[in-house]
This record gives C-alpha cells, sequence and structure tokens, in this order.
C-alpha cells in the first residue's frame, strides 16, 4: 500500500515538472502563442494573464475530469469549449470588477483564452483520461510553465522597451529605450530567440 | 457615397494597418503551422475568410438583435464560440455535399478552425469598437479573412525560399519562422497612420 502511494507520490511530481520545462507548453509544444506574444509587452499584464490561465486551466481540468465517463466522443469538442467558456466568462467578470484598469488593458486577450490551444489541448490529453489528482496537477503544472514563460518574454521586452520591470527602474537613466520592443516586432523577435535559446539548451544536454 | 467612403476606409484598415495576424496576433497557430507551403496556405486563408465572414455578421447579429435586448451580455463568450463551432460545421457539410473536390483540398483545416482565435478575436473586436451597421461588421469581416489570407501566403512565400537557405541549427523550425514574422510586421508598420 505505501509502495502504491510512494508510486502515485512520484507521479504526481513528474506531472508537475513536465509542465515546468519538459513538456513547457510554449516553448516545448508551441501552444498557446497568441496570449503570448500579445500581452508580453511588460510584466504586469503578462502576469495577470498567466493567472487567468491557472485559473481557467485548474476548473476546466477539474470539471472535464469530472464527467469524462459521461462524453460522447462526438460532442466532446464541444462540451469542452463551453466548460471552458463559462469560466472564462467568470473570471472576465472579476477582472472587472476588481482590477478594471487591468482588464482595459489587457482587451479582448481575456476572452480569448476560450481557444487557447494550451486549455483545450491539456483536457483532452489529460483530463478526459486520468483522475482528478492528476488532472489538477497537470493543470497547475502546465499554468505555472506558461506564466514563467510570459514572465521571461515580459521581462525582457520590458526592460529593454522601458528599463524597468514591474514598473520599478532598473537600469540607469542614460539607458536609452528600445521602442521596437513594445512593438509586434520585438514580441515575435524576442520569443523567436527565447526559442532558439531552449532549442541550443537542450541539444547540449542530449 | 459617405458610407461608401467610410466601408472602403474600414476595409483598408482591415486589411493592411490592423491586420490581425501581425498588429494584433490572433491566429498565430495556423499562422506558423500550415505557412510551409504556399497552396495549402492559400487554402487555409481561403476556408478562414469564408467563416470568419459568416461568423462575424452572425455575431453582430445575435449580439445586437437578441442579446442586447434581453440584457444578456454576461453569455456572450459562450454564444459567440457556439455560434463560430456551428457555422464551421456548417460549412463542412455544405461544402462536402456540394463542393467534393474542394473539401478534398479544405478537408483538414475546417474542424482546426473553430479553435482559430482570429474568428473569435474579429468578432470581439466588432463588439470592441461599437460597430453598430451590419453593413460596417460584414465589410470588416470580409476584409479581416482577406487580410489573414495575404498574410499567410506572404509568409509560405517566404518560407519555401527559406528551406533553400542555410539556417544555423538551433534556429531551423519555430525560430526562423517568428523572425521573419517579426520582420514582415516592421514592413507592415510602414502602413500605419495611412488611415487616421
Amino acid at each position: 500500500m505505501s509502495d502504491k502511494s510512494a508510486g502515485t507520490a512520484k507521479l504526481y511530481k513528474e506531472t508537475l515538472i513536465a509542465g515546468l520545462w519538459r513538456e513547457n507548453p510554449v516553448f516545448r509544444l508551441l501552444l498557446g502563442m497568441c496570449p503570448t506574444l500579445a500581452v508580453t509587452a511588460a510584466v504586469k499584464p503578462a502576469v495577470t494573464m498567466g493567472c487567468c490561465v491557472i485559473f481557467v486551466l485548474l476548473c476546466s481540468n477539474i470539471v472535464v475530469s469530472l464527467m469524462r465517463n459521461l462524453l460522447k466522443p462526438h460532442l466532446r469538442i464541444l462540451m469542452f469549449t463551453l466548460t471552458i467558456a463559462t469560466f472564462v466568462t467568470i473570471a472576465d467578470l472579476f477582472l472587472k470588477a476588481f482590477v478594471p484598469g487591468m482588464s482595459e488593458a489587457l482587451g479582448p486577450y481575456v476572452p480569448l483564452i476560450i481557444v487557447n490551444c494550451i486549455i483545450i489541448c491539456r483536457a483532452e490529453a489529460c483530463a478526459s483520461k486520468n483522475t482528478l489528482g492528476i488532472s489538477i496537477i497537470d493543470a497547475l503544472g502546465m499554468g505555472a510553465g506558461f506564466t514563467l514563460t510570459l514572465c521571461v518574454l515580459a521581462g525582457v521586452r520590458e526592460i529593454l522597451s522601458t528599463g524597468a520591470v514591474w514598473e520599478v527602474a532598473i537600469l540607469p537613466a542614460g539607458f536609452v529605450p528600445w521602442a521596437a520592443m513594445r512593438m509586434p516586432v520585438g514580441a515575435f523577435i524576442t520569443l523567436g530567440l527565447l526559442l532558439a535559446l531552449v532549442n541550443a539548451l537542450t541539444k547540449k544536454k542530449t | 457615397m459617405d458610407t461608401l467612403g467610410i466601408l472602403l476606409a474600414g476595409f483598408i484598415s482591415i486589411v493592411l494597418i490592423n491586420n490581425l495576424v501581425l498588429t494584433k496576433f490572433l491566429g498565430i497557430c495556423p499562422y506558423l503551422g500550415v505557412s510551409g507551403r504556399i497552396d495549402m496556405a492559400f487554402g487555409m486563408g481561403m476556408a478562414v475568410t469564408f467563416v470568419v465572414t459568416l461568423s462575424g455578421t452572425l455575431t453582430w447579429l445575435i449580439d445586437h438583435l437578441i442579446l442586447m435586448p434581453m440584457g444578456l451580455e454576461v453569455t456572450r463568450y459562450v454564444c459567440f464560440i457556439l455560434v463560430i463551432a456551428g457555422a464551421v460545421q456548417l460549412v463542412e457539410m455544405y461544402v462536402r455535399k456540394f463542393f467534393p473536390s474542394l473539401y478534398e483540398s479544405f478537408g483538414i483545416f475546417l474542424p482546426l478552425i473553430t479553435t482559430n482565435c482570429a474568428i473569435l478575436g474579429l468578432c470581439l473586436f466588432i463588439n470592441l469598437w461599437g460597430i453598430d451597421n451590419l453593413l460596417e461588421a460584414v465589410v470588416l469581416s470580409f476584409g479581416a479573412g482577406i487580410g489573414f489570407t495575404m498574410a499567410i501566403c506572404i509568409m509560405a512565400g517566404i518560407r519555401e525560399n527559406l528551406n533553400l537557405a542555410d539556417v544555423p541549427d538551433c534556429l531551423k523550425g519555430a525560430p526562423i519562422t517568428l523572425i521573419t514574422a517579426g520582420l514582415l510586421t516592421l514592413a507592415f508598420m510602414g502602413f500605419a497612420g495611412m488611415i487616421r
């Protein structure tokens, strides 16, 4: 019995770590690129976005995992989408009520979480096949991995475009901001270079 | 004449200046995934244009005729995604029945379109910009599709040539595509300010 529970604990830990690095949704699986590029001009909106995604991912994984035995194969995707849309509405209304400024800044990218491939992918690949425990851990790992990636990307862009992180200046006053980093160009090129870096790092290890 | 001017300005603005892919980051997944060959890119673009025009119009109608008068704005996202999924299903069945040859070439892309954020994104932007004219909503939706097709075809053309280039090992695949996309965005920034 203790052997079995130790095995489960190991499985949980592995699932959690997989989301952070080995199966990192953005760097390794190339999922959810739209919000990754759109909300990473600064760290603050990136963290907010990450929290929203974690919340939606967690709730939808829980619900999908609970109803996995009732799902009919051909209606599966529709049920996932409706579940996700419901939780996204909750998150959106919450943001509008408690942090209206942030809700304004993120604009339509909060409702766009509905079509974020990470969430549908996890519902399909993990929650519809696994028990509640694994699904929750998986959601946390994947969500944390996604948030971390957003923060790295946003951090690089915010430092270079304003010389600050979380709106606190850290570079000396003589620094000339790179306006391009705030624009779409900066998003594409930074993400491209970060992906190249991740590729180079993983190649060396194997 | 005045209406025509507004419609034309809106169309040009959504194709070139506010291009959904290059300035709003919508529809990046197919933009990176399906842009390997130019004929496939064009097929995807056409399918998206068709669905986005249909769902942009339908969601505008539903929003203004059903949700707003009844005060059901809370359910907007759920309704929108249902409409889009329904439109995709409808288009798929229609094309399969009446244009089998077209279905052969579209086939794989159609189900993918449901989760293409360009479509839901456009419906949300129409709502956000407060478009209160059906004709304008139709023109904007159509323009968004054309803009997507243009962006993905340019990208596919570049990538076909990129295959012959000697790219550093760690940049192969997605990274170089993203950097190319970045440079393309830079080119499109030249259109900014063309129309106020």
